[in-house]
């Protein structure tokens, strides 16, 4: 390896630039000029709001999508990745999320999966143990074992798995997405001196993350992204986390939600010490008529475990749930009959069915009161749906159209139909913005604020990573950090800057 | 219970105690002329099961099992009867046919990018009506060939084979194949690709030209099953092995296979294809009538299924 070679140049020549880089998908602009670098030897956070850009920037990093504009160099060198497997042959390794191994394989097939060392197409066995050996054994893990299947071993040590196999290709860029969100405090300690040890072999590493105690802790510069643009990079030890936040979020808040005067009523929603497998721990809140209560919080804090918790979709390990008289967990049939319904963040996946009709997904949680004799005539189905298209202005041909022919912020619209369509007490939506256009955004902050506020008056949960949308539209607030639920606080006493702090761990 | 034994002898296991009850209840099945029977009983379902093993291994299915074996024995029977080629050319032709449905297959799965299931249901439909026009929808008798021998009883004077020469070709085959998956490049890289195929383009490992192979291996294996039929009937068969793909998809699955991917062994899958012919002919030999065989077969492929997710969910 050359490492001492680059080692010497470190200070001179970045290891990657990525010039003035631009992406749009359709109307939306996801990166406008953006500029980055990474030095030899030098961990680089990127750090920004979801939907900031950094995961776009990161996929044209790894061929995953091509830019529109600007340029990059590896080394140096003109680098044009066309797809994830070229930036991976030329030295750009991605560690996602998602991890993504194949499970059924032992920890050394997978780590030299695609390159056996073989010759007339039978593997040299001993020479895959020995370079996964050498690959693994920097980390140190006793779970790693090379004969060990891949799916007995925990998150964390699979994620070992996962770096040890972009350095066995010999990659000299590490793009660690996220990479604590799912790891104990134990497994942290332990990812960190590794990063630092693959840092001092001359490594480059790009550190994305939301907890900017780690981004004090292990990198060396940070770069901040905001609406698709660099806003600044420097170096970590000459900035504090409340600069970093405030280059995060310094924005100007649009006058978009309106606020008519709510009235607050008796609590329709009790949530008592509920604890899931994993997240959250121990949450409790009330949730009165005539309010919206949101909750803040980065990817992975398990706001969206909160919330499937409560509807009964994920497991419930301990604590209560009390909806008017209802008590006790439930399955979320129990919970539609009982009057509350929940928004899913995942459109495609889970919150439509996307082959179907308008008309069937609006009606789909009551189909009873469509016909005579549980029958269901689809003339009442259109004459129900036809009037929230109406009102929610759903751009469509007729009720009858497939829903997967609307655009992400009709679609939404749609999905929330059901919720009204239905006419629950208790609405949880899970980032119930997410991808849509602004007027689609606006006109769902009028329909939360009418049914907060008209008589009958609802009650909302809302889950969202968008700070001004939360402030513009919610009574309370809390944060929730590391499965952790905060206390709920009105608005007024919350700020950007306060609830990022808070969501970061500050 | 230790799951890690159970893992790996599991098919095993329930093999012999299949075996075990049956001869409890009637001894005639552990005589020599029984064993023989049921080896040469499995050797059909058992070749096909190998290439079947692959294809679930890569995470697809073949349905079109059956009537490629159909196929394979009408073109060995034709090529030999209407063309008087030698055996050893009509065999290799029967073969040949099955491969060739398999590059079909392989080709509208990989090319057109259609699910597995689709296409060979396609195909299971496509071939046998090939098969059907190629015999003017009537079987073809050959009479006694050379080929006939492949799956007879062995005479007196031959004993010292101890088995058939097509019993032993089912017993090399699956050594071959097993030790392919275990100790190449091919074989670890069907196992990626059924385990996460998109982690295996990322690795780098050709993913299409993997499940062309294991596709065509499919139809080659199933064009050997079907010689094997032809040789045990002594004619080719166009309405022959129907619903046959469903005994081999059984087996794989008995032997440990995966419908996901990823999972699934050589061994494993002609233990299962052995596990449903003790049970046929334990029925048989009790007197049972055919629907209890059936209801029987059934209950073992649910258990097995069953067990299997038990497994996992220890494992996990």
């Amino acid at each position: 390896m050359a490492e001492r070679e680059l080692n010497q140049s470190a200070e001179t020549t970045p290891r990657l630039e990525m010039h003035n880089i631009s992406k749009r998908f359709g109307a939306t602009i996801a990166l406008d000029g953006v500029t980055f670098s990474v030095l030899p030897g030098e961990v680089h956070a990127l750090v920004g709001e979801n939907g900031a850009g950094k995961s776009t920037l990161m996929k044209i990093l790894s061929g995953a999508h091509q830019p529109d504009e600007g340029s990059m160099r590896l080394e140096g060198e003109a680098y044009h990745p066309r797809h994830p497997l070229d930036a991976r042959l030329t030295g750009v390794g991605m560690i996602y999320q998602e991890l993504s191994l194949a499970l059924h394989l032992t920890v050394e097939e997978n780590i030299l999966l695609g390159m056996e060392p073989a010759k007339w197409g039978w593997v040299n066995r001993q020479e895959v143990r020995q370079r996964a050996s050498d690959a693994i054994q920097r980390f140190n893990h006793p779970e790693i074992q090379p004969q060990t299947p891949v799916r007995e071993l925990s998150v964390s040590a699979r994620q070992l798995v996962e770096i040890g196999r972009s350095l066995a290709v010999g990659c000299q860029v590490l793009v660690l997405d996220e990479p604590t969100s799912s790891l104990s405090r134990e497994d942290i300690r332990r990812l960190f001196e590794i990063v630092r040890d693959l840092k001092a072999q001359g490594l480059s590493i790009i550190y994305i993350s939301h907890f900017l105690e780690e981004v004090q802790e292990i990198a060396d510069r940070v770069t901040v992204l905001r609406d698709g643009k660099t806003i600044d990079t420097r170096n970590v030890s000459d900035v504090s986390p409340d600069e970093i936040v405030r280059m995060m979020v310094g924005r100007e808040m649009k006058d978009l939600y309106p606020r008519s005067p709510r009235q607050q009523g008796d609590v329709l929603l009790t949530v008592n010490q509920l604890s899931g497998p994993e997240k959250p721990e121990s949450a409790s809140f009330d949730l009165h008529r005539g309010e919206v209560l949101g909750i803040f919080g980065l990817v992975g804090a398990g706001r969206t475990e909160l919330l499937r918790t409560i509807f009964g979709l994920d497991e419930l390990k301990s604590g209560e749930i009390k909806i008017g008289a209802f008590v006790g967990p439930g399955v979320p049939v129990e919970h539609w009959q009982a009057g509350m319904g929940m928004l899913s963040e995942d459109r495609k996946e889970e919150g439509l069915a996307l082959n179907l009709s308008i008309a069937d997904n609006v009606t789909l949680s009551r189909l009873r009161d469509f016909g005579p004799a549980r029958l269901v005539m689809p003339q009442q189905q259109n004459n129900a749906t036809n009037q929230w298209i109406e009102r929610l202005n759903i751009r469509c041909r007729e009720p009858q159209q497939l829903i997967n022919e609307l655009s992400g912020g009709n679609q939404q619209k749609a999905a929330l139909a059901r919720l009204l369509q239905h006419d629950v007490d208790i609405l949880l939506l899970d980032e119930p913005t997410r991808g849509i256009d602004v007027a689609a955004k606006a006109l769902i902050y009028q329909v939360i604020d009418d049914i907060a506020s008209k008589q009958p008056a609802k009650a909302v949960l809302m889950i969202s990573s968008y700070l001004p949308e939360l402030l513009g539209v919610c009574d309370r607030i809390a944060v929730m950090h590391r499965g952790q639920l905060g206390e709920a606080l009105p608005t007024a006493s919350w700020d950007e800057h306060k609830l990022m702090l808070e969501a970061t761990g500050q | 219970m230790n799951w890690k034994i159970l893992n790996k002898f599991g098919p095993f296991l329930a093999l012999l105690f299949v075996y075990v009850f049956f001869a409890l209840l009637d001894a005639k099945i552990t005589t020599f002329t029984a064993l023989e029977t049921m080896l040469l009983q499995t050797v059909i379902v058992g070749i096909s099961a190998i290439g079947m093993t692959l294809v679930i291994i890569a995470g697809g299915i073949d349905l079109a099992a059956g009537s490629i074996i159909a196929l394979g024995s009408v073109v060995v029977a034709l090529l030999l009867e209407s063309f008087q080629f030698s055996p050893l050319v009509a065999a290799l032709g029967g073969i040949g046919a099955g491969a060739l449905c398999g590059i079909f297959n392989g080709l509208l799965i990989t090319r057109l990018r259609l699910v597995p299931f689709i296409v060979t249901l396609g195909s299971l439909l496509i071939v046998r009506g090939v098969a059907k026009g190629l015999s003017g929808s009537i079987p073809i008798n050959v009479g006694h060939t050379p080929l006939s021998n492949l799956l007879a009883a062995l005479p007196a004077d031959q004993k010292w084979q101890l088995l058939p020469s097509g019993a032993w070709l089912m017993i090399i085959l699956a050594a071959l194949i097993a030790g392919m998956l275990r100790y190449t490049k091919l074989g670890r890289h069907i196992f990626a690709v059924g385990s996460n195929e998109q982690t295996a383009r990322l690795c780098g490992v050709a993913v299409e030209r993997v499940k062309l192979f294991v596709y065509t291996a499919a139809g080659a294996f199933s064009g050997i099953s079907g010689l094997m039929l032809m040789s045990y009937q002594e004619q080719g068969d166009p309405t022959g092995a129907i619903g046959l793909e469903l005994d081999v998809i059984a087996a794989v699955v008995i032997g440990g296979g995966s419908l996901n991917g990823g999972e699934g062994s050589i061994l494993g899958s002609i233990i299962g294809a052995v596990i449903m012919t003790v049970i046929r002919t334990g029925c048989q030999l009790n007197g049972w009538p055919p629907w209890v065989t059936q209801i029987v077969t059934g209950l073992v492929i649910v258990l097995a299924v069953l067990v299997d997710q038990l497994r996992h969910r220890q494992t996990a």
